[in-house]
């Protein structure tokens, strides 16, 4: 029984399972052990795409190599930029991306703050409006829109991206004008309000005070809205196909444009269109949001501390 | 006297205020009559039409109820992809608001590497689009490791009853991918913990509460808010992904010669209505849940 109580003992247990002022060591494994876990199976498809993506035509049909390839084989990504016409389909979704989201960003930002600081009728309305934007699915005003694009011949042009956003109608747009509602609505009043005794006009006040206090907001806004326009793949097929194509777009009849290029019959077998092919187009598709990721990721991390999004 | 002038400028001013209030939205009400008011009761329009396109304009000829008759009653495909949305929502919803719970309550802990973590399990808000999920799919790279694959699982899936196994094949072979569409509702359970005041656990501590009890009657009740946000965010979302297979389906319909728009627009408006109960179940299902909690 004293031998429990031995000082050694204690301290033992305390480095194992903890007291009150620090965790203790078997805690700490069982958390690591687990965040690996889960974290490995969750990039598991995102592993296999990259892994898949260099294995060689003879690393693929190997069933002992599941993991690790036997080579570092490029030659797959160099068909699929072929394929995907990366340069070409590249800039276009960066400019079907990028402008919108621009576009976007300042006008739910305008909505945002004029549903957080000033007082009229219908507010509960605009709400409720502003909600159904996010619930309705898209198919249930599309058509008529694609008709009305047809009709201005503006079909295939990007302008039918750009009109939406341009009056707060794009895409995802409700979440925005929450994120800036939220955010407007955080900060304090008193220096709107002494800036309006000055003389400042309404406008001014906005662009002046409130717009450079609200840039998380902004900056969160801008690359949410970026990612989400770069995956959008339903409403930009409906209105740009025939005219410009985006990567996602070039992506999604990757298969048929592989054999236009290398047809079936006449190709070698290891030229024929296999999964590795597959996964290189695919990663290629994402690389660049990747990067955005990697890049910007405090942003995407810490969005929420930064707007101040509450959960309301 | 006075307090007349005084109350007239009241009035004005709140005129005003109101008027640039106004001013503030002006360019998004416009936005919402053309973009979403008057294009949903033109689709609504269409779904009791016959609708043919030609060169010069569009040839409404009505048709009652034949569009809708016809997606329930006649079309053999329509109804079984309305109950496999309606399963994998119901399967879909919960995994992916605990796993986000699990997840957030994990990343709410101060621990090394805590930054590495989160970039992993915030990635798939980036890439998680219609295409890379297809092929992912196609290459079976989506289903929980290797189970899938196992001949002994899928024997034991052909021994399911029909109604019981397309949940359980859903959810193993597409489980990582539900997975993934946890990472916004992460972000909005990490803020709404990050919101607990401290004290109340030291407090909870002090009076002998253990870290379970802690957890379900401090921290379970004060995420109810956000459960009910994430999980209509979750049906949202799901329900607007253009892989999902009513969307695939009411799209491919929309240019069939047998299909046409009018018929789309009334599978349109079915699958809207479908959506709106699903939403309506869950949001007074977790309402219940979160005012029992509260109490």
């Amino acid at each position: 029984m004293s031998f429990l109580h031995h000082p050694f003992a204690d301290y033992l247990r305390s480095v194992l399972l903890g007291n009150r002022a620090r965790r203790g060591l078997v805690y700490s494994i069982v958390l690591y052990a687990l965040l690996i876990a889960i974290g490995f199976v969750y990039l598991q498809p995102l592993l296999f795409m990259f892994i898949t993506s260099i294995k060689s035509a003879s690393d693929l049909l190997n069933p002992m190599v599941q993991w690790v390839p036997t080579e570092l084989f490029l030659g797959n990504y160099e068909k699929a930029l072929r394929v995907l016409d990366y340069p070409n389909t590249l800039l276009t979704s960066i400019l079907i991306s990028v402008i919108p989201s621009l576009l976007q960003t300042v006008v739910c930002s305008l909505v945002g703050y004029g549903l957080a600081r000033y007082r009229f009728r219908g507010k509960t309305l605009v709400f409720l409006l502003l909600l159904s934007t996010f619930i309705i699915p898209p198919q249930n005003t599309v058509i008529p829109q694609m008709l009305m694009y047809r009709d201005l011949g503006l079909l295939g042009n990007p302008l039918a991206l750009i009109l939406p956003a341009l009056l707060g109608q794009g895409y995802k747009s409700a979440i925005f004008v929450l994120i800036f509602y939220q955010g407007f609505l955080s900060l304090p009043k008193v220096l709107e309000e002494s800036a309006r005794l000055d003389g400042a006009s309404d406008i001014r006040i906005f662009f002046s005070i409130a717009v450079p206090s609200a840039l998380p907001a902004y900056i969160v806004s801008f690359i949410f809205s970026i990612v989400w326009y770069w995956n959008e793949t339903f409403l930009t097929v409906i209105f740009l196909e025939g005219g410009v194509t985006t990567l996602p777009m070039q992506l999604s009849k990757f298969t048929q444009a592989y054999e236009n290029m290398y047809p079936p019959g006449t190709v070698n077998i290891f030229d024929r269109l296999n999964e590795a092919v597959k996964m290189s187009g695919t990663f290629l598709n994402i690389l660049p949001l990747l990067v955005l990721y990697f890049i910007l990721q405090r942003w995407f991390v810490e969005s929420v501390e930064m707007t101040g999004i509450t959960g309301e | 006297m006075n307090g007349r002038s005084n109350n007239r400028r009241e009035i004005t001013l709140r005129t005003r205020e109101a008027l640039y209030g106004y001013g503030f939205i002006l360019l998004w009400i416009v936005g919402f009559a053309l973009f979403m008011a008057v294009p949903l009761v033109q689709t609504l329009n269409y779904s009791f039409n016959q609708v043919t396109v030609t060169a010069s304009g569009i040839n409404l000829e009505f048709s009652e109820w034949a569009n809708y008759s016809r997606a329930l009653f006649t079309d053999p495909n329509f109804i079984e992809l309305l109950i496999g949305y309606t399963v994998e929502t119901l399967v879909s919803v919960p995994i992916v608001l605990i796993f986000a719970m699990i997840i957030a309550l994990f990343l709410n802990v101060k621990f090394r590497l805590k930054g590495l973590f989160r970039i992993i399990f915030f990635l798939p808000i980036v890439i998680t689009s219609g295409p890379v999920i297809k092929e992912l799919t196609a290459q079976g790279a989506a289903s929980a490791p290797g189970i899938a694959n196992i001949p002994a699982v899928v024997e034991f899936l052909a021994t399911l009853p029909p109604a019981l196994r397309s949940p359980v094949q859903y959810l193993l072979t597409s489980f990582i991918l539900i997975l993934w569409f946890s990472g916004v509702q992460i972000l909005i359970y990490l803020s709404s913990l990050q919101k607990i005041d401290r004290s109340i656990y030291e407090a909870a501590a002090i009076d002998g509460a253990s870290s379970w009890e802690i957890f379900w009657k401090i921290v379970l009740p004060s995420l109810s808010t956000a459960t009910v946000v994430n999980a209509v965010y979750t049906v949202v979302t799901l329900s607007h992904f253009s892989e999902n297979k009513v969307i695939r389906y009411i799209y491919d319909q929309t240019y069939d010669v047998h299909g046409g728009i009018g018929y789309a627009s009334a599978m349109a408006f079915l699958y809207f209505g479908l959506m709106v109960i699903l939403l309506a179940l869950v949001y007074f299902f977790l309402m219940k849940w979160a005012s029992r909690g509260t109490r």
